[in-house]
């Protein structure tokens, strides 16, 4: 069972991916932003984060940040969605700790291609 | 796995979801203007405007994307502080959204917006920007030149900490695999010794050769997010003659828009609602609960005829009380999901206001009381009409114009306040200005032209105040745009009572009005007292109901125009002879022995003679119109326990009709067949 860990404050992007993921096999579960994500996170395993960047409470590249400093996270692929694709914040989110990013809009097959590259 | 159908449920609650986000924007941009330049503020509002770009991206509803691209990146410089929030900037933002809102209204209906509005909107947002930005938030893809089964040598030769954010060159390769035919060649000359290898860092580099048709660009994709965390080296070893190769940008298709105009639509009749958890957790407590009394009541089923005496049937008969109460309770808790607050309808005004304040050139100030008082999803849909056109009406006609104000000594802002509350099983709206207050003369005097009232009628002042509720009737000079065209206040009537509330309206000239609307929590189901007139048998709402009392005849006298009048507690009430009113045999002539049931609405009170009060019970109301037609007089109809149908009595009407003097609704005895064919539609 891969379990993925799938945060965004917009519910349609939630359903979209959790939709996406569970019919490809994954078992997901949702969070709407970075403190309640952290606070799963921190009960549970995941084999995969799959996070927006702006959200609100607690920024999607802060919470890739805090994960990293959980033991069980540490090398776990955390996957970033963003709708800007300037070097800038590439580079924020791979500082962050961030393993890869998608850019939003994206469609649903381009998600699963994408989580292939971290996740078998 | 079908994506049509994946996107088509992400569509329509994207669409949910963008009403609030919308909203929101509306809200916060408001709060901006007021001067509240929290920094907050501004990042909630980008925040909204990316979550709609993003959400109607994924939804392939590029117009708005692309509109909404341009909204969020004048967000992001005023976020940054490169843009200053300027009222001008304000009311361009709120232009925005209602844009906004009719293009994704229209994508929702299926029509095509009006592009040219919003394209000229979307270039004022454009002349805003510091660096002027064209739209389009897709990266392009540029023209790149196609090559035949080539052969690449990549070398990639990841930094020690590779692994540490989570990347995996394997399903890279892989990845790479999928390209053409891949041959992997690994090097491990930089492994350490067994005791200083740390599992976490990677000592590994790689050879790889990739027969593929790909382009260099497709190689360099698969490593783009490490490329700053190894060395690559990308060699084509053989090529072929290259295709130059255009590829067209990638975009869904969104609507394509036309001149049509689109109408702008009122609060959203969607076929969805939100409940809240602690709603749905109630009722499953509830239908938990009935599962138990079931199962109770089913231990009898195995019970033959001889097992059961007189304790069985007395714990049959608790079993049978308690599913009442859980019955009850479930039916409650379900109506209680139809329930909204009625924020999402009061959410309307600040914006509503604030336009007509730049419009009428008046100041106000709205005050919003009870804003989490619920009513039923359907009429909270219905009255919220009505009550923009009281507001409307407030701002127009009540509040007077600054200088007015001050030369009465008023604040120069006036207030209006919108209230909601519960009283008595009923909801309760009010609209309340501090402004100028109804002109009794005025109207009176149109009344009178109008043909209404004849002028030697005698009216009280809140019966004259009562008067603007009729059709046609309007007192505005010339009918502003705004309101006054004469078919507004009798159709808040109209909608309101078809809603089975009420309206009614207080005013103190010079100091101000009050406009308050009743409205039943819900119209489904009802508390009944069953009466008898006659032979028939009828049903008051139970909420309508003060007391019920035996007349004592010293108390009854008859007033000017023949009306008979009770005194109560010293206060005159009109009495009304329902059997007149029914046009049933009066079963007595004096009343000397009457009942009287004392019934309110809207502060009036009024003694309904009737010949005897029996159960009361809960009543499901069967409308009349739906199944015959309307009846004045009958608020609906419904089928008691023994199957008989009972109509219901339309209280508000007989209360108000009283009033203005003796009410008589149907026709004398000869046409009762008025009556039975009414109840034996409803039984049908």
């Amino acid at each position: 069972m891969k379990e993925v860990l799938v945060v965004d404050d917009s519910p349609s992007m939630r359903q979209l991916v959790s939709t996406t993921l569970g019919q490809a096999g994954f078992k997901v579960t949702l969070a709407e932003d970075g403190e309640a994500a952290l606070q799963i996170a921190q009960k549970n395993q995941f084999k995969l984060v799959v996070t927006d960047v702006n959200m609100p409470r607690m920024d999607g590249l802060t919470l890739v940040e805090k994960l990293r400093g959980l033991p069980a996270f540490k090398f776990t692929p955390i996957l970033v969605l963003t709708t800007e694709v300037d070097p800038a914040k590439k580079t924020r989110a791979k500082t962050a700790g961030a393993t890869g990013w998608l850019v939003k809009p994206f469609d649903p097959q381009k998600l699963l291609g994408t989580i292939s590259r971290v996740l078998r | 796995m079908d994506f049509d159908q994946i996107a088509a449920a992400v569509r329509e609650s994207f669409q949910a979801e963008a009403v609030d986000l919308l909203d929101t924007m509306e809200a916060k941009l408001l709060e901006l203007e007021q001067g509240d330049a929290d920094e907050e503020v501004v990042h909630a509002l980008f925040r909204a405007a990316h979550s709609i770009k993003g959400g109607s991206g994924t939804c392939g509803l590029t117009a708005v994307a692309n509109f909404t691209h341009v909204v969020e990146t004048l967000l992001d410089e005023m976020r940054e502080q490169r843009l200053k929030a300027t009222p001008e900037l304000i009311s361009l933002f709120l232009k925005s959204v209602d844009c906004l809102r009719g293009m994704l209204s229209a994508a929702e209906s299926g029509v095509d917006f009006d592009a040219a509005e919003v394209a000229a909107v979307q270039q004022l947002l454009e002349a805003e920007l510091p660096q002027a930005e064209s739209g389009s938030p897709e990266p392009e893809q540029p023209a790149r030149p196609r090559s035949d089964g080539n052969l690449w040598k990549v070398v990639f030769k990841p930094q020690r900490e590779f692994l540490h954010r989570g990347n995996n060159p394997l399903l890279m390769f892989h990845e790479l695999a999928e390209l053409g035919s891949l041959a992997v060649l690994v090097s491990v000359e930089d492994l350490p010794a067994f005791e200083e290898l740390t599992p976490e860092d990677l000592y590994l580099w790689w050879t790889l050769e990739l027969t593929s048709d790909c382009a260099q660009q497709d190689i360099e994709e698969v490593f783009a997010w490490v490329e700053d965390d190894c060395e690559l080296t990308i060699e084509q070893i053989e090529s072929t003659a290259e295709e130059a190769a255009v590829s067209a940008t990638a975009e869904s298709s969104g609507p394509r828009p036309p001149a049509a105009a689109s109408k702008p639509t009122n609060p959203k009749q969607t076929g969805s609602i939100r409940v809240s958890i602690d709603k749905v957790d109630a009722l499953i407590n509830m239908v938990g609960e009935l599962v138990i009394t079931q199962s109770m009541l089913g231990a009898f089923d195995d019970y033959s005829y001889e097992d059961f005496d007189a304790q069985t049937v007395d714990r049959i008969r608790e079993s049978i009380t308690q599913l009442a109460q859980n019955t009850r309770e479930l039916q409650e808790g379900v109506m209680r999901i139809r329930m909204l607050p009625i924020s999402v309808v009061f959410q309307r005004f600040p914006r509503l206001v604030h336009d007509l304040s730049g419009q009428l050139g008046k100041k106000f100030e709205l005050v919003l009381e009870g804003e989490q008082t619920e009513l039923d999803k359907t009429v909270l849909e219905q009255v919220s009409e009505p009550l923009v056109h009281l507001v409307r009406n407030s701002l127009d006609h009540g509040l007077e114009a600054p200088e007015a104000r001050l030369a009465k000594g008023k604040p120069e802002t006036g207030t209006l306040t919108l209230s909601a509350f519960h009283r008595s099983g009923n909801a309760v709206i009010e609209i309340r200005d501090d402004g100028a207050g109804l002109n009794t003369e005025k109207i009176r005097n149109k009344a009178i032209a109008q043909g209404l009232v004849g002028e030697k009628d005698s009216l009280s002042e809140d019966e004259i105040h009562a008067l603007i509720f009729r059709p046609g009737f309007s007192t505005a000079d010339q009918v502003s745009d705004v309101s006054g065209r004469g078919v507004g206040m009798d159709v808040v009537v109209r909608k309101i009572k078809a809603l089975s509330g009420d309206v009614s309206i207080k005013s103190v000239e010079g100091k101000g009005t009050t406009v308050r609307i009743h409205l039943p929590l819900t119209m489904a189901i009802l508390d009944g007292q069953l009466i008898r007139i006659g032979d028939r048998i009828f049903i008051l709402p139970l909420l309508s109901i003060v007391e019920s009392l035996q007349v004592n005849h010293s108390n009854v006298s008859v007033v000017a125009n023949a009306a008979e009048v009770y005194r109560l507690r010293n206060e005159p009430k009109p009495i009304v002879r329902l059997h007149d009113v029914l046009g049933l045999d009066s079963s007595r002539a004096d009343l000397s022995d009457a009942l009287l049931v004392v019934v309110e609405n809207g502060g009036d009170q009024v003694c309904l003679v009737v010949d005897e009060l029996l159960a009361q019970q809960q009543v499901v109301v069967k409308s009349l119109e739906a199944n015959y037609r309307r009846v004045e007089g009958l608020a609906g109809a419904t089928i008691l326990g023994d199957g008989t149908v009972a109509l219901i009595l339309d209280v508000p009407r007989v209360v108000a009709a009283a009033r203005q003097g003796s009410p008589r609704f149907f026709p004398p005895a000869n046409n009762q067949a008025e009556l039975g064919e009414t109840q034996t539609a409803a039984a049908s």
